[in-house]
């Protein structure tokens, strides 16, 4: 075996331990435009990027990102070409693919429910697959028609089996997947408007009010309606409007009464959904906003749009930017990690006991294929490791450096 | 009487000339008396009585005849006049007076004033002629109030790979939207400082066919590259250096100076330029995603004035 070959594969056993250990610190998630999911890492303001080709690509283009089953260990990436990936953030790996057929256009809406994957993309077909993705493209066990134009599935947190839909001229429906085949809830568009026009519809994003049966949906045409499936009513029970430009993404916040939207040319607004009055504004985005999400229980909020760069605001006391990183292409989703510790003092101590396993991976490698170079290779790693953190970010790469020259 | 049988001879109706011989005389001396005739004149015109005309003949043929013989007269005249100022002007050589200019109908026109001065046309639309000089295979078309969300599709069927269109404010212009054309980003900028061709001074000639060269400057980010790529793409990426044409787009402090020069290399250092073209500033304001769509679009970069001129040291191109 040469020198060179002997570098690789002791890169590529530091990189892939190495990569697991860093996977699972990042706080958030991003899906690019050019198919690559970067994990930010905010404590040491690093990003890593993971493909399954190690080449960009623009037809797998991540469209729709969710947690996969199991808490926040595995994550499902939607792509262009109707690939639905499985990622693990423990492995720092793609782990499989499976191909999700049916219908034209991107995955609009990704799920998880008992095992289960539901998909929905553009043309309104909404399927059900089974949970199990090392198999071949099977059929799925559960198709429905949404109707064209969808722009978002959402789950409900609270019932995983309840789905919402809505989109470009698509009123929104609620579906019950283990029920019927008809909606549970429709929604009816507004009455005409003082010129006696139709009102068109256009839901860009849906949320489920925990603590209800509400609906809160954000449209096109900067509208943000609320929906109660309970009352008898089926027009919204509230609607309120801001800015002039369509809005694309949406969150809820933490505290229950408030939701924060954003438009395309950048703006992001929090407004109270009960009084559905504005209460204060973010700024710092230059380009549309394509993914929003806030965390469970802190008041942050993170947003990626196309301007390339993932923004962390601290929502109140006091409001404002909290880290800014450049990414370098465009993003259109994120997944925001909702642990509640976010600095590493857990993982110290884990450190010292995480060395060993590495070590004794890396030495059983070595020993596989050659006897002569065992004894001087943990030496060099933990020359590696001695130094500090930052270290060991730069491990994978600057680890082929330090093996000394063959015998 | 011999002049009288001279003239008789041009004309040559004998039974005519027996005829009119009586008061031929009469009428050719009064004519001598009452005729301007210039000095060269042979002395062949008998007088007429003063304040007689040809037409108060009543004889049609005899007038007929007086009319031809002072015709051939006054044609002769006319010869000999022409001979001399050209043997005048032979003479004269190179001091000689300018020619006249003849007289037309069309010269006589009487003021209109309803005519239109060519040098009255619009900066805009002389702006938009001179760019397509300066961009090859390029048109211009009025826009006649069109919207643009209706021309796009045009465009895209007919091939044409992008479109800009110039925005004016009372006669002078100040936007320019620049879309590349199969679903390409689009760009809004601000126009200020533009210079027409007849404004630049000490300028060269008209730009001549010649593909120019392009050069981009100090566009750093990766905003200012994706609009450095947007204007190299008008240009075919062929450039002739034969015609030694060069179109600049130099990025300073977000403002895109575009100057269009000519150069010449004197000797291997020194090279010498000559501006032709219109010039002009450009600033960014907006970038979108897609086609034209100022309502529903995607922008990818807008410029908050508010937010990002907080700083004097923090540019974005």
């Amino acid at each position: 075996m040469t020198h060179t070959e002997r570098r690789k594969c002791e890169k590529l056993a530091s990189g892939s331990a190495m990569a697991a250990a860093l996977a699972r610190r990042n706080h958030v998630w991003v899906g690019t435009e050019t198919g690559i999911l970067k994990g930010v890492d905010l404590q040491r303001k690093h990003a890593a990027n993971f493909t399954t080709t190690g080449k960009p690509q623009r037809e797998a283009a991540v469209s729709a990102l969710c947690w996969g089953a199991g808490g926040e260990t595995h994550i499902l990436v939607g792509c262009m070409d109707r690939t639905v990936r499985c990622f693990s953030t423990e492995e720092g790996a793609f782990q499989g693919q499976r191909r999700c057929p049916g219908g034209e256009g991107a995955f609009r809406g990704l799920a998880q429910a008992g095992g289960m994957l539901i998909t929905c993309v553009d043309s309104g077909v909404l399927r059900v697959w089974c949970g199990d993705d090392k198999e071949a493209p099977s059929d799925p066990l559960l198709e429905l028609r949404v109707g064209p134009g969808v722009c978002r599935m959402r789950q409900d947190p609270a019932r995983p089996h309840v789905v919402a839909t809505g989109g470009k001229e698509n009123a929104l429906k609620v579906w019950d997947l283990q029920g019927s085949k008809e909606p549970l809830f429709r929604a009816k568009n507004v009455r005409n408007d003082w010129l006696d026009l139709r009102v068109p519809i256009w839901d860009q994003d849906i949320h489920f009010i925990p603590g209800s049966q509400k609906l809160i949906t954000c449209t096109g045409y900067h509208q943000v309606r609320v929906y109660d499936p309970a009352s008898p009513q089926r027009r919204p029970v509230l609607e309120t409007t801001y800015g002039e430009y369509p809005l694309t993404a949406m969150s809820l916040t933490p505290g229950g009464n408030s939701i924060i939207v954003g438009n395309t040319h950048g703006q992001l607004a929090e407004i109270d959904f009960r009084q559905g009055r504005l209460l204060g504004c973010l700024k710092g985005l230059a380009g549309s906003v394509r993914g929003l999400q806030c965390h469970p229980s802190k008041p942050l909020l993170a947003s990626c749009g196309l301007d390339r760069v993932l923004r962390i605001h601290r929502i109140r006391n006091p409001r404002g930017l909290e880290h800014k990183v450049y990414l370098k292409s465009r993003l259109n989703c994120l997944l925001l990690s909702g642990r509640e510790n976010w600095e590493d003092e857990l993982e110290e101590p884990q450190k010292p006991s995480e060395e060993p396993p590495e070590d004794s991976d890396v030495d059983e490698l070595w020993a596989s294929l050659e006897a002569a170079a065992n004894g001087k290779l943990p030496r060099s790693d933990q020359t590696l490791r001695a130094p500090g953190a930052q270290k060991r970010n730069k491990c994978p790469r600057a680890g082929g450096l330090c093996v000394p020259s063959p015998q | 009487m011999a002049k009288a049988t001279v003239k008789s001879g041009g004309s040559g109706k004998k039974s005519l000339k027996r005829k009119a011989a009586m008061p031929e005389p009469q009428e050719a001396a009064v004519a001598g008396d009452g005729a301007t005739e210039g000095g060269v004149q042979p002395p062949k015109a008998t007088a007429f009585p003063p304040g007689f005309s040809i037409s108060e003949i009543k004889n049609k043929q005899r007038r007929h005849l007086m009319f031809t013989r002072w015709k051939q007269q006054q044609r002769k005249e006319k010869l000999t006049a022409k001979k001399k100022l050209k043997k005048e002007r032979e003479a004269l050589g190179d001091k000689a007076p300018p020619k006249p200019v003849p007289k037309t109908i069309d010269n006589q026109r009487v003021y209109d004033e309803t005519t239109v001065d060519p040098n009255d046309e619009e900066r805009t639309v002389r702006l938009c002629q001179q760019l397509s000089t300066v961009i090859p295979n390029s048109h211009v078309y009025y826009r006649r109030g069109l919207a643009l969300k209706k021309i796009i599709p045009q465009c895209i069927s007919r091939d044409f790979t992008d479109l800009i269109v110039i925005n004016e404010d009372r006669k002078t212009p100040n936007g320019l939207i620049l879309s590349h054309l199969p679903n390409g980003p689009t760009a809004h900028f601000k126009m200020s400082s533009v210079r027409l061709r007849k404004e630049i001074k000490r300028r060269g000639k008209d730009p001549t066919e010649h593909v120019p060269e392009i050069i981009l400057n100090n566009f750093t980010t990766r905003l200012g590259h994706s609009i450095g790529r947007m204007f190299a793409s008008l240009f075919p990426h062929n450039p002739q250096f034969i015609g030694r044409q060069v179109a600049t787009f130099h990025n300073q402090r977000d403002y895109i100076f575009f100057r269009f020069h000519r150069y010449i290399f004197k000797s291997e250092k020194k090279v010498g330029i000559q501006e032709l073209g219109p010039r002009f500033t450009l600033k960014l304001r907006s970038l979108q995603k897609g086609t034209f769509d100022s309502k529903y679009g995607e922008y990818e970069w807008v410029h908050k004035p508010r937010e990002m001129d907080t700083s004097r040291r923090k540019f974005h191109l």
